[in-house]
């Protein structure tokens, strides 16, 4: 995976300047990066969101997305200057010698279309092959991606297969006209980790396989550390450092690269506590017909944090949701503070309400639009403490200032707030209540790594200083690692194993468990190679 | 399946509120017919005899009963007005109403098969050229003719073509004798009319139904394989479009069928519209109760065929996972 230097380059951008229009004027996107690839070769280009890297990525097609133009720059693809074709020409590079594998692929199949369909159009625009000779050429593609029944699946609709299946068939119709570069937008970001390991080592096999270069996007630097030959970094704009994989890795040279994987670095030391704040007992739990938790029982200690780990599917949320009486259980109880709850939300008291708080992944939609943060956290002051006036403002300003903020956000509305700014809110109001135990549904998943950091030590701090429990509910091990006393492992709908964090995370592991654990990336580039080997073994 | 049995109880829930309505009016055919001046003994006399003196539950399970037979009843006006005459010229609804169905369902289908294509292919045009002039221009102009009460769009067109430029005739009566030929010259302009009121609606909403698609992400993704831009909207925007331009299209071909009520009325037409008018005035109530159901099953029937087809173009709900 070395650099060839007589390698014939590929595509080179200079001194790309890119600017959007958004809130009424225009904000530079890309302030002068430039860029080399050549043949074969796969760059890594990785940031936190806002860094610019997709709208690089997209640039080196020559698109940029609507409300946004190329302002300055060459893009020179096997030497064309792509910044000066017009839509028709770039129209024939488009799909054919540059493909793009975008990020959901569940939003990027057209849903009216069958797969095989979509997966050779671009392909068939060429008016190279015939269509059959072109099937039988994706079935094979759907075979070295590993694709369950690869001679039929081409006949579906893109509802009826998984995601991470879907990711692989973007993969395969990126593939199809055999082009000399693909773009790889934040293609397994939406997936659950052990399914990226299996879309990781299909993309970089094929990608092999035909020596295609690739741009690859992402913000998780285990993850581009598995796929990329060098690395660029990306911060507002511009270009932060490029260097070789290994090099990067294992000698970064800028303070930003290293912040990066900061997040990793943090530990807490385990506690428990035979006083349990919550404990959940046989729960059943279902969504109209299909059962979603079966028999769970979950205890969590008083002023402690108990993560609940497992992929999209194994019920976790919906425990959370069992937990605040938003979906009563059909079977077992829960037992708050020595008191047992009533399975409807309706029937708790407001007291009870009070309590257990909630905080949830996406602080965008988590807040009303049209509310100031002053009415955001104050409204729970007021409603459940009956605090009004001047001292409802005093707590406010309070709040704001144990989550780091002060009392010059409390005019500012939801859209003017960062995505970190805004999750710190959603914990203000959470905290409002003055709850014993809060859940935390995915807080950090939505977040960069860096704000991420700032959250979780938020958290930890809030619990050193209030005696909080929490629930913290992730997919995320990095963050289960920093935060949490103990873990209960679900899939499926069922508990796993729970117990304290050093139990959990050492061997000997249930087979779940370790699958689990196996596919969380590390930042070694050769861990998806052993990783593969010793699964195969 | 449920949303047919969903269709039924909403026609019958239509037909009690139909019936109900008619009941509470002042007045009835007795009344109306034999005048202010009429003895309360005559009054009584041919109530007993038209059935309007039960109560109005079993006059309503009555007239159920009777239209699940495919029995509308009698009219009430034509029939004879002294005790004991003979000639009886009382007619059937269903004869009454057949001919004058025939002749609405001919003006809206012509109506419709000129307004559909016709905004469809506008709605996808001034989609493909947003915020062009031709677009603009468009969505303006369709915005005018929404706006219009219809009886003031048949008199603009009247004046237009029928009186300074005498093009088309101002009174569109047709019998059976008429050929096909003089029917479309004869309904021409209550046609242009119908299609103009309904036509903005449905180009806007077809257009803004495109131009939402046009923002999804498997959009982006299309052009980003090279779609050319008819490809975009007519192969990726177009097939997602349907479910709402289909539901846009049934709501505006009822529209359309009960703006024929006015439009039937202005040039006069010999149709159900105003034949509805018509019974109203005379509370001839089983004429007016057989046309609202009408109406009121069109529209449920239109309905349906709209979420028949948003099923059919959505493979989501085709193909189950």
């Amino acid at each position: 995976m070395t650099l060839n230097k007589s390698k014939e380059l590929l595509l080179e951008m200079k001194n790309i300047h890119i600017d959007g229009f958004s809130d009424e004027r225009w904000h530079k996107i890309l302030k002068g990066v430039d860029l080399t690839l050549h043949r074969g070769e796969i760059l890594g280009l990785i940031g936190e969101s806002g860094a610019g890297k997709s709208t690089m990525g997209k640039a080196a097609m020559g698109y940029t997305q609507p409300g946004c133009k190329i302002i300055k720059g060459e893009i020179n693809f096997n030497g064309i200057d792509l910044a000066k074709l017009t839509e028709f020409e770039k129209r024939k590079i488009w799909g054919t010698k540059i493909s793009y594998v975008a990020q959901s692929a569940a939003a990027s199949f057209n849903p009216a279309h069958r797969l095989m369909d979509q997966t050779i159009s671009a392909a068939n625009r060429l008016k190279i092959n015939p269509t059959d000779v072109l099937k039988k050429d994706a079935v094979q593609l759907y075979e070295s991606l590993q694709l369950p029944d690869a001679e039929n699946i081409g006949d579906r609709y893109p509802h009826q297969v998984s995601g991470g299946q879907l990711q692989r068939i973007m993969t395969a119709m990126a593939m199809s006209p055999r082009p000399e570069l693909i773009i790889f937008d934040e293609p397994t970001t939406a997936l659950d980790v052990t399914t990226q390991v299996e879309v990781l080592s299909a993309m970089r096999s094929i990608v092999d396989k035909f020596n295609t270069a690739a741009i690859y996007i992402t913000h998780d630097l285990a993850v581009v550390a598995q796929m990329a030959d060098r690395i660029k970094v990306l911060r507002y704009g511009e270009e932060v450092e490029e260097a070789e994989t290994r090099d990067m890795l294992s000698n970064p040279k800028e303070e930003y690269t290293k912040s990066l994987w900061s997040v990793r670095s943090l530990i807490k030391p385990e506690e428990t506590n035979e006083d349990y704040m919550l404990s959940i007992k046989n729960i059943d739990a279902a969504y109209g017909s299909s059962k979603v938790l079966h028999n769970v029982s979950i205890d969590i200690p008083k002023g402690k944090t108990v993560a609940i780990v497992g992929e999209s599917g194994s019920g976790k949320s919906t425990t959370a949701r069992v937990i605040t009486g938003l979906l009563p259980q059909l079977k077992g109880e829960i037992i708050f503070d020595g008191k047992k709850l009533s399975p409807k939300l309706e029937q708790r008291s407001k007291e009870e309400l009070r309590r257990i708080q909630i905080i949830f992944q996406m602080p965008d939609t988590a807040m009303n639009p049209r509310q100031t943060v002053d009415e955001i956290i104050g409204r729970p002051i007021e409603f459940y403490q009956g605090i009004k006036g001047k001292e409802r403002e005093s707590k406010v300003i309070e709040l704001l200032k144990m989550i780091e903020l002060d009392e010059t956000f409390l005019d500012r509305l939801p859209s003017e707030l960062s995505g970190g700014q805004k999750q710190r809110i959603c914990i203000a109001r959470a905290l409002a209540a003055n709850p014993d135990l809060i859940i935390c549904d995915e807080v950090t998943s939505a977040l960069d790594q860096i704000v991420q950091e700032g959250i979780l030590k938020l958290l930890q701090k809030l619990q050193k200083e209030l005696g909080v429990t929490y629930i913290f509910i992730t997919h995320d091990i990095a963050t289960v690692k920093a935060i949490s006393d103990e873990i209960v492992v679900m899939y499926q709908g069922e508990v796993v194993e729970q117990g304290l964090k050093s139990k959990i995370l050492n061997p000997p592991y249930p087979d779940y468990t370790e699958l689990l654990l196996s596919s969380v990336p590390e930042m070694d580039p050769d861990w998806l190679t052993n990783l593969l080997n010793k699964r195969s073994s | 399946m449920l949303r047919l049995s969903l269709g039924l109880v909403t026609v019958f829930a239509f037909s009690v509120i139909i019936f109900s309505t008619f009941s509470f009016l002042p007045g009835d055919f007795a009344t109306e017919i034999l005048g202010q001046s009429a003895t309360k003994s005559a009054v009584k006399a041919l109530r007993a005899e038209l059935g309007l003196d039960k109560p109005p539950v079993t006059r309503y399970f009555d007239w159920l009963g009777n239209v699940f037979q495919g029995d509308f009843g009698s009219s009430f006006s034509g029939r004879s007005k002294v005790q004991g005459d003979q000639g009886d010229r009382s007619r059937e609804v269903v004869g009454l109403i057949v001919p004058r169905l025939k002749n609405t369902l001919f003006l809206t289908g012509v109506a419709a098969m000129l307004a559909i294509p016709l905004s469809l292919i506008l709605g996808i045009s001034a989609a493909l050229y947003r915020n062009s002039y031709y677009d603009r221009s468009a969505t303006g102009v369709s915005l005018v003719t929404v706006s219009s009460p219809e009886f003031f769009t048949a008199y603009i067109f009247i004046l237009l073509l029928a009186t300074l430029f005498p093009v088309f005739p101002t009174i569109s009566n047709v019998d059976e004798a008429s050929t096909l030929a003089e029917r479309f010259y004869r309904t021409a302009l209550p046609v242009f009319t119908l299609t103009l009121i309904t036509m903005g609606h449905m180009m806007r909403m077809t257009r803004s139904a495109i131009i939402n698609i046009l923002s999804s992400e498997y959009i982006e993704m299309a052009k980003l394989s090279g779609a050319s831009r008819y490809e975009v909207i007519v192969k990726h925007a177009l097939p997602n479009a349907w479910a709402p331009i289909s539901q846009v299209i049934a709501i505006n071909l009822a529209y359309m069928l009960i703006g024929s009520v006015v439009v039937e009325y202005v040039f006069n037409y010999q149709g159900i519209g105003r034949l509805m008018v018509g019974s109203v005035y005379n509370r001839d109530l089983p004429v007016v109760q057989a046309c609202a159901l009408i109406f009121a099953s069109t529209y449920v029937i239109l309905n349906l065929i709209a979420d028949l087809i948003g099923i059919i173009s959505n493979p989501r709900l085709l193909y189950p996972k």
